[in-house]
C-alpha cells in the first residue's frame, strides 16, 4: 500500500529523519493559516499517491499568505494521473544547494533489498537509470546483517561534497544518519520501498527529505495492526474486497470470474484479443462454495451495467460439480439477468455442464472449451451494445424533435 | 528421469495437522507419494493419514529421513518453518503458503544457501513428476508422465496447459510452480538449466506472468543455453500498470514488468510465444514431434 508523502513524512519524522516543518491543509483556508505559522515562503504541494506530480504542476513555491491560498484552490481542483487531490502539505520552502536521490527498494533480480543513491537527485530516476546508470550507486543490503558501514560510506563518498559546499563535512555524517535510519525505517515497518527524491543539502548546509514515498507491505499487515488500509474507491473492489475475493475494476463491459490469477489474467487478454473489453478481474480461488460465486457476482453488479458475464474454471482439485451448483444458486440467488457463459473444465466437468443444463436458466449458456467461451461472450456483448445502440436512437431524435 | 523429484523422493509434511496440510498430504498418497513423515509443533504421536507426526523437523528427521520438506505452515509461521526446514537439513523445500511478508521472503532466501537449500515458492502448487511424486496441490490427475517439461508462474494456467497436452497424448516430465510472489525461490532459468540436462525431457512450455523481469532473463538464458525446444505464453497484456493482478508479484510497474516487453524479449530470442493456453500446448506438441523427427 502506497502512503501519502505527510503520511510517510510522518514516519521519516518518528524515524529522526530530517523533515521540514509543514501542516496538511484540506481547504485554501486551511492552507492560508499553515503558512501564517511557517513563515511567508512555503512550497505548497497536492497529495497524490502517484508520480509525476512536479511534471503536472501539483507544486507550487509561494511568497505570500494570498499566493499561498489561490495556489491552493488550484491544486485542490486538480486530478493527478487520474488521482483527485484530495489534500496539500504546506512546508516552509528552503534554498536548495544540491539535490541527491536515496532509496531503499526490494530487487526481485538479487532477491533482497537494494540501495540506490544518486548525486543527481530531483529526476524521473527510471529514466535517469537508462541515460547514466553510471550515475546510480547500487547496494544490495543482506537483510540478516543490514546495511553495512561500508556501504554507508559508499553513500557519502558518492555524494562527493566539496569545500564549495554549504555545511562542510558535517554534511557528510548527516546523509550517514540519514541512510541508517531509511534502513531501519524500511525495515521496521515492513516497507518495500522507502524513497527521497529529492534528498537536499540546502544552502545554509543541512540536509533534508524534501519528498517522500512510502510503499508498504500489505502481506506484512499482521505486524502492524495499526496500519488500516483506505477502503478501495471502487464499490465492486469494495465489496469483493471484504469478501476475501481478488478482485481488479477494469474498463470494458464483459463481467469476469474465473478460478486462478493467471486464468482471469489470461481469460481477460484474451476477451480483448477478441474485440472485447473486460469490466473486471475477479479470482475466486479454488472455493466451490455457493457464497464465493454469490460474492463474485454480488461485486460485479455494484457496478456499471455490464453487457455479458463470462464465468472461466478449470476444476483441478475443485469438482466442477461444486462450482456449478454454487453457480446456479449464485445466479438465482442475485437474479441476474445479464447473459451470462459458463465454461468448466478438468475435474468433474461433465456432471458440472449436467447440473447446469438441468438448472435450464434462459440467460446462461455452456461453452466447450476456453477459445469458444471467449468467442461467444465478445459476440453477445457486441450485440447486446448494437441493440442499446439501435433502441437510444430514436429517443435521441424524438428529444432533439422536441427543442426543434 | 524427471527434475528435482522421482520415486525416490521422501516428502515430510510442516503443517499436516492443518485443514489444507491433511487433505493434500491424503491426496498426495493416493498419486503415490512417499510422504514419510509430518510436523506439527504439540501434535507429536499423532498420525495423518497414516503418516507419524512429530513436534519438530528435527525430531522428525531424527526418527525417518526425509529430503524434501513441504510447507503449509500459515504466513505468519512461514518464516519461522522455512528457517526449520534448511536447518533440519531440508535439501529441497516447497512453499505452499501464500501471504508471506516480502521481508520474511528477504530472510530466507539470504539464508537458504548457506544450508546448500533450495526452494520452491511461496505462494505456490509446488512440483509434480507424473505417477512418481507430488509435492504440493497439483491436481495429479489429469497429468501423465511423458517429455513436456513445465515451468509456470500460475497454477492454473499450467493446469489448463497439462490438461491440453494430456488429452493430446503427450505426458509431462516435471511441471513447476514457482509461484506468484516478487520474492521466490527457484526461477525459471534454474528449471530450465536442470530440464536441459534431463535425459526424459524433449521441450518445455514456460509460463510467465506480468512483474519482475524473470521472463526476460530466461529468454537470454534460452538463447545462450537451451539445445531442447521452449515454447512460452505471458499472462497479463490488458491488466493496468500499478495493480496487483491476484498474485503479489503481478504488476507492472512504471514501464517495466509488461506483458509486451515479456514477449518481445522471448520473441527476440527466437521462442514461439502463444496467443493463449492451448495455443501453447499445440506449439509444445509441434516442437516435441518435430524434434523426435529430425
Amino acid at each position: 500500500m502506497d502512503l501519502l508523502e505527510h503520511e510517510g513524512k510522518k514516519l521519516f519524522s518518528q524515524a529522526g529523519l530530517p523533515v521540514l516543518p509543514s501542516f496538511v491543509a484540506r481547504t485554501p483556508e486551511e492552507a492560508r493559516r499553515a503558512a501564517g505559522q511557517l513563515g511567508p515562503h512555503v512550497c505548497v504541494k497536492a497529495q497524490a499517491k502517484t508520480g509525476g506530480r512536479g511534471k503536472a504542476g501539483g507544486i507550487r513555491v509561494c511568497g505570500s499568505a494570498a499566493e499561498v491560498e489561490t495556489a491552493a484552490a488550484d491544486l485542490l481542483a486538480m486530478t493527478i494521473r487520474g488521482h483527485a487531490v484530495e489534500s496539500l502539505l504546506v512546508e516552509r520552502a528552503v534554498d536548495i544547494a544540491r539535490e541527491f536521490y536515496l532509496a531503499i527498494t526490494v530487487s526481485r533480480e538479487v532477491r533482497s533489498p537494494l540501495l540506490i543513491f544518486s548525486r543527481e537527485g530531483g529526476v524521473d530516476i527510471e529514466e535517469l537509470s537508462r541515460r547514466a546508470p553510471e550515475q546510480l550507486l547500487r547496494r544490495p543490503i543482506d537483510p540478516l546483517l543490514g546495511l553495512l558501514e561500508y556501504q554507508v560510506r559508499d553513500v557519502v563518498d558518492a555524494a562527493a561534497f566539496g569545500p564549495d559546499d554549504p555545511g562542510g563535512t558535517g554534511a557528510g555524517r548527516t546523509l550517514a544518519a540519514v541512510a541508517r535510519s531509511l534502513w531501519k525505517l524500511f525495515r521496521e515497518h515492513d516497507a518495500t520501498l522507502v524513497e527521497v527524491n529529492p534528498l537536499v543539502l540546502t544552502r545554509s548546509g543541512e540536509i533534508v527529505c524534501l519528498d517522500s514515498k512510502v510503499t508498504l507491505d500489505e502481506n506484512a499487515l499482521f505486524r502492524h495492526p495499526d496500519v488500516v488500509p483506505d477502503p478501495p474507491q471502487d464499490a465492486r473492489e469494495a465489496k469483493a474486497r471484504a469478501a476475501g475475493l481478488a478482485f481488479v475494476p477494469l474498463d470494458g463491459d464483459i463481467g469476469v470470474i474465473g478460478n486462478g490469477a493467471g486464468l482471469v489474467m489470461s481469460t481477460i487478454d484474451q476477451i480483448a484479443a477478441a474485440g472485447g473489453q473486460a469490466a473486471d478481474f475477479c479470482d475466486i480461488g479454488g472455493g466451490a462454495r455457493s457464497e464465493v460465486a454469490q460474492a463474485a457476482l454480488d461485486a460485479m453488479f455494484a457496478g456499471p451495467p455490464v453487457a455479458a458475464v463470462l464465468v472461466n474454471i478449470f476444476g483441478g482439485i475443485t469438482r466442477c460439480e461444486d462450482v456449478a451448483k454454487g453457480l446456479v444458486d449464485a445466479i438465482k440467488a442475485a437474479g441476474v439477468d445479464a447473459p451470462v457463459v459458463v465454461r468448466l473444465d478438468g475435474n468433474a466437468a461433465d456432471e458440472g455442464h449436467a447440473v447446469i443444463e438441468a438448472a435450464s436458466l434462459p440467460n446462461v449458456t455452456l461453452a466447450h472449451d476456453p477459445d469458444a467461451a471467449v468467442q461467444l461472450v465478445v459476440g453477445i456483448a457486441r450485440e447486446r451494445e448494437a441493440t442499446v445502440a439501435a433502441t437510444a436512437e430514436p429517443a435521441v431524435a424524438e428529444a432533439s424533435g422536441g427543442e426543434a | 528421469m524427471s527434475i528435482l523429484i522421482d520415486n525416490a523422493s521422501r516428502v515430510l509434511v510442516q503443517g499436516i495437522t492443518g485443514r489444507e496440510g491433511a487433505f493434500h498430504t491424503g491426496r498426495m498418497l493416493a498419486a503415490g507419494t512417499n510422504v514419510v513423515a509430518g510436523v506439527t509443533p504439540g501434535h507429536r504421536g499423532e498420525a495423518v493419514h497414516g503418516v507419524p507426526v512429530f513436534d519438530s523437523v528435527h525430531e522428525a528427521v531424527a526418527h525417518i529421513r526425509a529430503d524434501v520438506a513441504l510447507i503449509f505452515v500459515p504466513a505468519p509461521r512461514a518464516r519461522d518453518a522455512l528457517f526449520e526446514a534448511a536447518d533440519a537439513g531440508a535439501k529441497l523445500i516447497v512453499c505452499i503458503t501464500e501471504g508471506i511478508p516480502v521481508r520474511d521472503m528477504a530472510e530466507v532466501m539470504a539464508h537458504l544457501p548457506r544450508r546448500g537449500a533450495r526452494l520452491i515458492g511461496p505462494n505456490c502448487p509446488g512440483l509434480i513428476t507424473p505417477a512418481r511424486c507430488s509435492a504440493g496441490i497439483m491436481p495429479s490427475e489429469i497429468f501423465m508422465p511423458g517429455a513436456a517439461g513445465v515451468v509456470s508462474r500460475s497454477g492454473t494456467l499450467t493446469y489448463e496447459v497439462v490438461h491440453e497436452l494430456t488429452q493430446a497424448g503427450i505426458g509431462q516430465s516435471t511441471a513447476v510452480g514457482m509461484g506468484g510472489d516478487a520474492v521466490h525461490g527457484i526461477g525459471f532459468i534454474e528449471c530450465l538449466e536442470l530440464f536441459q540436462a534431463d535425459r526424459e525431457t524433449e521441450g518445455v512450455a514456460l509460463i510467465g506472468e506480468i512483474g519482475g523481469d524473470d521472463e526476460e532473463r530466461a529468454a537470454v538464458y534460452i538463447r545462450d543455453h537451451m539445445t531442447k525446444p521452449v515454447v512460452a505464453y505471458v499472462a497479463g497484456h490488458s491488466a493496468p500498470p500499478g495493480r496487483r493482478m491476484g498474485h503479489a508479484g503481478a504488476i507492472v510497474e512504471g514501464n517495466s514488468g509488461t506483458a509486451a516487453t515479456k514477449q518481445a524479449a522471448l520473441e527476440g530470442a527466437g521462442i514461439p510465444v502463444a496467443g493463449s493456453p492451448s495455443e501453447l500446448a499445440r506449439l509444445l506438441g509441434e516442437a516435441i514431434r518435430r524434434r523426435r523427427s529430425t
